[in-house]
């Protein structure tokens, strides 16, 4: 119930509001930051990272980290099988994982907007066309998908980051169907309508704009599936190629010498872990804030 | 019921066309000649390229080629591997059991942990307890998994020489195939020591397969437990006096399941992608990493029957547990 003091006041510019319920979820903040860390990280990686990523030197090569026997501060989480700075490449590594997130969930909104705008608006054969076709894409194993689209178009950074957006693309266009058919049923669809607005029109300015915030928190969580799913191809052989330093394929690399050297293995995973983490605690926080009704 | 089976068995059909149509037409978009692609061969003599053109239809248009292809596949005829020249149904079938077995046992190890721990997590609502397994469950839940086997060979087969690295069995042992299933298997064949060497090679994939479908079960156990928690019919039977581990462990724990259930259902799609990756690392000869070696070794037959053959079992399981869903949820069976 709004009291007359809360009436006559102004309301809270909308990102103020949003920013009031988000802040309270510690986890959500908790990812912002790490995020936003990883993210300067990436940003700066030609600055702030000790050695090129590629620079390979025998003599320093499996140096364990500095605070073990035999380590050094030059090289302060160690060095891989032929002497490239593990820090640096992971650094480098953090810029090669945002951009996959980031254009994964990019190409898979655009498209998946595209096609759930196209089966809500349009009911009907295009409607059950685009959502079999959804269903069956849904009904594969992710990852045998997406193997199977990188088998077919050749191991590589883009072509995996491609297949990754194909197997996540069911996920947007169902978000975005349901909220278009719940979009439509609502009052000023219909007055729009009535005072001459054309499909295009009522899709993108009046009823896509109202179908955010359920986007928003699909496309927050999808980072970190991307991030994940690209890291696997990279360490089935199947993503970026060496000597890239994306971290599922330094981790493919390092896979013979987990027997030897422990910190070739566990920083490059740790490195997903974290990111992933981070990506889901925020998306959380984002689910929470902006559409309740999502809270699992 | 009859009403409701048939109709989830109709909605299977364009699933299952879809299916082999993405196996079809996956076939055709490698770059370069397709016969060649399926002959695996480069530069094949124009006789025999003829004929293999005129035996898979190339010459016909592409509708009747899908036809072809579908009456094939109808027949159990998957094609051949270029590498084995088994037919490729035939090495599916003796490589799956492998990948069912360590599928199950990764359930059998994420889901009473995870009911548990999301029961008692939604039981004590915000306690320590609580915060701990919803933050375990996250990490879980954010798990590179090809990562986690790594460590957990690390430790325990590196550092504590707990458990052996790779395989399903030890060498020392031959096990006759009787099902496929190693653990039943050893048992049969009673050779001694070799049921605990088939456990002990089970231990660590099943954990790393398990570890995702864990957290999501504990996440998915604790928010339907609290929603149900807060219903008046568990008000009265409290006020009943019943004993508080029925209303729990009875009454709101059969409630509780519905939507759990449907969410191991759809675990079996991410179970196959786990599966691809915990056998890669722990060289477990199932078909996740049958079909990984399939693109290393451009064997096309078997990338394309194998992505058919696992596409159908996805889809045939998710029609018995949609099932399964409507026979324990009723409401679901009369719906529309």
């Amino acid at each position: 119930m709004p009291s007359p003091s809360a009436a006559s006041s102004q309301p809270p510019h909308p990102l103020r509001e949003f920013w009031q319920y988000f802040s309270v979820n510690r986890g959500a903040v908790a990812g912002l930051t790490v995020l936003a860390v990883v993210l300067v990280a990436a940003l700066l990686a030609d600055v702030i990272s000790p050695h090129s990523p590629y620079a390979t030197d025998s003599t320093v090569a499996l140096t364990p980290p500095f605070w073990q026997h035999g380590g050094s501060l030059a090289f302060p989480l160690g060095t891989d099988a032929i002497g490239r700075d593990i820090l640096s490449r992971l650094i480098h590594g953090a810029r090669l994982s945002l951009t996959i997130g980031v254009s994964v969930v990019a190409l898979s909104t655009v498209v998946g907007v595209v096609l759930g705008l196209a089966a809500g608006f349009a009911r009907g054969a295009v409607d059950i066309a685009v959502m079999r076709a959804m269903d069956v894409l849904l009904t594969m194993p992710s990852l045998l998908l997406a193997i199977v689209i990188v088998a077919v178009l050749g191991p590589g950074l883009m072509n995996a980051m491609l297949a990754v957006a194909v197997v996540v693309l069911p996920h947007y266009v169902r978000v975005t169907r349901a909220a278009v058919l719940g979009e439509l049923a609502k009052d000023y669809v219909t007055a729009s309508r009535v005072s001459g607005a054309g499909t295009l029109r009522l899709m993108f300015k009046d009823v896509l704009p109202n179908c955010t915030a359920p986007l928003i928190v699909q496309a927050s969580l999808g980072v970190s599936t991307a991030i994940l799913d690209a890291a696997a191809l990279g360490f089935l052989g199947l993503g970026a190629q060496p000597p890239s330093p994306e971290w599922g394929t330094m981790l493919a690399d390092a896979r013979e010498f987990v027997l030897r050297a422990w910190w070739v293995v566990t920083f490059p995973g740790l490195m997903i872990l974290i990111t992933v983490l981070a990506c889901n605690l925020l998306g959380d926080g984002l689910r929470d804030a902006l559409d309740p009704k999502l809270k699992v | 019921m009859i009403r409701f089976v048939l109709t989830r068995l109709g909605l299977l059909v364009p699933t299952f066309l879809g299916i082999t149509l993405l196996a079809f037409v996956l076939i055709r978009l490698v770059p370069g000649d397709p016969i060649e692609t399926l002959a695996g061969e480069r530069g094949l003599d124009p006789a025999l390229h003829e004929k293999l053109r005129q035996e898979y239809g190339f010459d016909k248009p592409w509708l009747t080629q899908y036809a072809i292809y579908i009456g094939r596949v109808l027949h159990g005829d998957l094609g051949r591997s270029l590498i084995t020249h088994e037919p490729v149904l035939s090495e599916f079938r003796s490589l799956f059991p492998a990948t069912v077995e360590l599928a199950l046992c990764a359930i059998a190890f994420a889901l009473p942990i995870g009911l548990g721990a999301g029961m008692l997590a939604a039981v004590r609502r915000n306690s320590i307890f609580d915060q701990g397994v919803m933050g375990v469950s996250l990490a879980g839940y954010s798990m590179p998994i090809f990562w986690w086997g790594l460590l957990l060979i690390l430790l325990f087969s590196v550092e504590l020489d707990l458990t052996p690295v790779s395989g399903r069995i030890s060498v020392m042992y031959f096990i006759e195939p009787v099902t496929g299933f190693l653990l039943i298997d050893t048992l049969l064949s009673d050779q001694e020591g070799a049921f605990l060497s088939a456990v002990g090679h089970l231990i660590l994939p099943s954990i790393v397969l398990g570890t995702v479908p864990l957290a999501v079960v504990a996440r998915m156990t604790r928010s339907a437990m609290l929603e149900v928690l807060g219903e008046d019919y568990i008000r009265t039977a409290r006020a009943k006096g019943l004993p508080s581990w029925r209303v729990i462990g009875l009454h709101a724990l059969r409630n509780a399941l519905i939507p759990v259930v449907t969410v191991i259902g759809l675990q079996i799609s991410v179970l196959f992608t786990g599966a691809i990756l915990t056998e890669t690392i722990f060289s477990w000869p199932g078909v996740g990493k049958w079909l990984i070696e399939s693109i290393n070794r451009r064997d096309y037959p078997v990338l394309q029957g194998g992505t058919l053959l696992i596409g159908t079992t996805v889809m045939t399981v998710n029609l018995v547990v949609d099932l399964l869903y409507g026979l324990i949820n009723p409401r679901i069976r009369y719906a529309k």
